[in-house]
């Protein structure tokens, strides 16, 4: 069997936009299908616009950057794209909600139906169909995002900082509930954290960016077996890779340098 | 927040010391001096002696009033639309759109009834000319100032333009748009009023309370100007009123609202 191809490649990408700038410089890089890559660095490094180029939101400035052998413009139907916001519609009820990406895609209300049955029922939030997003907590609304995400059924989820602004209990949850949905969905995953320990947990390679402009400063390899629970975080080979990787990421952010 | 029944006893206690207030003014005047200050039942007696004639004059004054309104609401829909796609129209014509706004209707008024004639057109220009301006620019201000991440989500998703106007934009518009037309209805009923206080004369219906308050003041009828003005802010509430209702009914579902659950 031949290796498989990477979903996403970068070949000496570079970003700048307008004049200004590297924002990010030197990325060479290939993911391939199924890894779980948690892309983690100081603020300012480029971990979002890195995001966003494999969204094909934003062209690379230098080199080239293929999603599913393709120019990210035309790789859209493969990919989705979890913010850090969870970026609801108010005045739609969370059905409506979930269903937005196949409503705009013209998939018939019967599809789109089962889509967001499964995609609720994988979410825990089979019952709250008929809520307004503010009726739901935080976490609850992330999670209707992510649901929104996987009715796609994408073959590259793309994270950017999802739980970050919760707190650690319900990130912790969030993060297990992840895994568990990934152990029944195959993608590949792209995860921007400020949080060693949910990179560590989450993903199965860690990259740690350096800022000004963002490089690729070092990769780690998670060698924990999935399925990985809320106990494997107690491990010693856990809590040894979290403290090796928060030291390479104080190395490349030096606390002196405000953020 | 003051509890309920404080909600209502508070309003009727400045109510009632605004009327002693009010008694004692004329008690402390020069008796003739008073025809300056009406008695509050004289001005009750106006309104019923001179009812019909009231009547006719508010429903005028209604008619022109509501029409001037929903033509400016049409219109500036329209034109909100057309600013929020095309910077270009933004950039070319909101400095217009501001002169329209700082321009003096009062002054303009005797302008429009010779070329749009006297009577109920008039008044209806005028009212759309007083409504328009707040009505486009919260609009196209709700249009344009969609959350950036929300359009980012349409266009990961390559929504195309109509389903993202339709969808995304619009709704997330509506705040902005009533609250441009809670203004333009505490403005109407006063557009209506300078409209036939200078167009109502030649209207061959009678006129509007507009027109009504010149007759009563040349006639020194104070007491039934009162009454005209009177008729004038309760033309005003009604106009607010039915806008709050409407907004509340397209709105509380996700806006402001208190909570509640929705089935």
């Amino acid at each position: 069997m031949p290796p498989p191809s990477p979903i996403v490649e970068f070949r000496e990408v570079a970003k700048r936009f307008g004049d200004g700038p590297d924002v990010l410089a030197d990325i060479s890089f290939a993911a391939q299908p199924g890894d779980f890559v948690a892309l983690i660095g100081p603020s300012g490094c480029g971990k979002s616009t890195l995001l966003r180029l494999i969204a094909g939101l934003s062209p690379v400035s230098e080199g080239t950057l293929t999603v599913a052998g393709r120019d990210p413009e035309q790789a859209a139907a493969e990919l989705a794209f979890v913010f850090q916001d969870a970026t609801l519609l108010p005045w739609l009820t969370v059905a409506g909600n979930v269903e937005l990406p196949q409503r705009l895609r013209g998939v018939p209300a019967a599809a789109r139906t089962a889509a967001r049955h499964r995609a609720l029922a994988l979410t825990g939030l089979a019952d709250r169909s008929d809520y307004l997003p503010r009726q739901l907590s935080g976490g609850q609304q992330m999670r209707v995002s992510l649901a929104r995400a996987l009715t796609l059924e994408p073959k590259l989820l793309l994270l950017d900082e999802p739980f970050g602004a919760l707190d650690e209990m319900t990130r912790e949850r969030l993060n297990e509930e992840l895994l568990a949905i990934r152990a029944q969905q195959a993608w590949t995953a792209f995860f921007v954290t400020h949080s060693v320990a949910e990179a560590v947990f989450l993903a199965n390679r860690v990259v740690v960016l350096s800022a000004g402009p963002g490089r690729l400063a070092e990769e780690f390899a998670v060698p924990l077996p999935y399925p990985r629970t809320a106990d494997t975080r107690l491990t010693p080979a856990y809590q040894e890779l979290v403290v090796r990787i928060s030291r390479r990421l104080r190395s490349v952010a030096p606390a002196a340098v405000p953020a | 927040m003051p509890r309920p029944a404080a909600k209502i006893l508070l309003p009727v206690l400045t109510g009632v010391l605004f009327l002693s207030l009010w008694y004692g003014v004329r008690a402390v005047m020069p008796p003739d001096l008073r025809f300056l200050l009406p008695a509050p039942e004289a001005i009750g007696r106006a309104l019923l002696a001179n009812g019909p004639e009231l009547a006719r004059a508010t429903l005028n004054t209604t008619e022109g009033a509501t029409l001037g309104f929903l033509l400016a609401v049409t219109v500036s829909v329209f034109a909100a639309l057309g600013l929020s796609l095309s910077p270009l129209m933004r950039v070319s014509l909101y400095p217009y759109l501001m002169m329209l706004q700082l321009m003096p209707v009062v002054v303009v008024a005797p302008i429009l009834v010779l070329w749009v004639g006297p009577g109920l057109k008039s008044v209806t220009v005028i009212t759309f000319l007083i409504c328009f301006f707040p009505l486009v620019v919260n609009t196209t201000q709700g249009l344009v100032s969609t959350d950036r991440q929300l359009v980012e989500l349409f266009r990961l998703y390559r929504a195309r333009r109509g389903q993202e106007l339709r969808l995304l934009r619009i709704p997330a518009a509506l705040p902005y748009f009533f609250t441009g037309l809670r203004i333009a209805a505490t403005l109407a009923p006063i557009g209506a009023l300078v409209g036939d206080y200078t167009a109502g004369s030649s209207a061959g219906n009678g006129g509007g309370l507009g027109f009504q308050a010149i007759i009563y003041s040349s006639q020194a009828k104070y007491p039934a100007l009162f009454a005209t003005a009177a008729i004038t802010c309760g033309l005003g509430f009604v106009f607010v009123a039915g806008v709050l209702v409407l907004s509340r009914f397209a709105l509380a579902r996700w806006h402001e609202a208190p909570d509640r659950k929705d089935n």
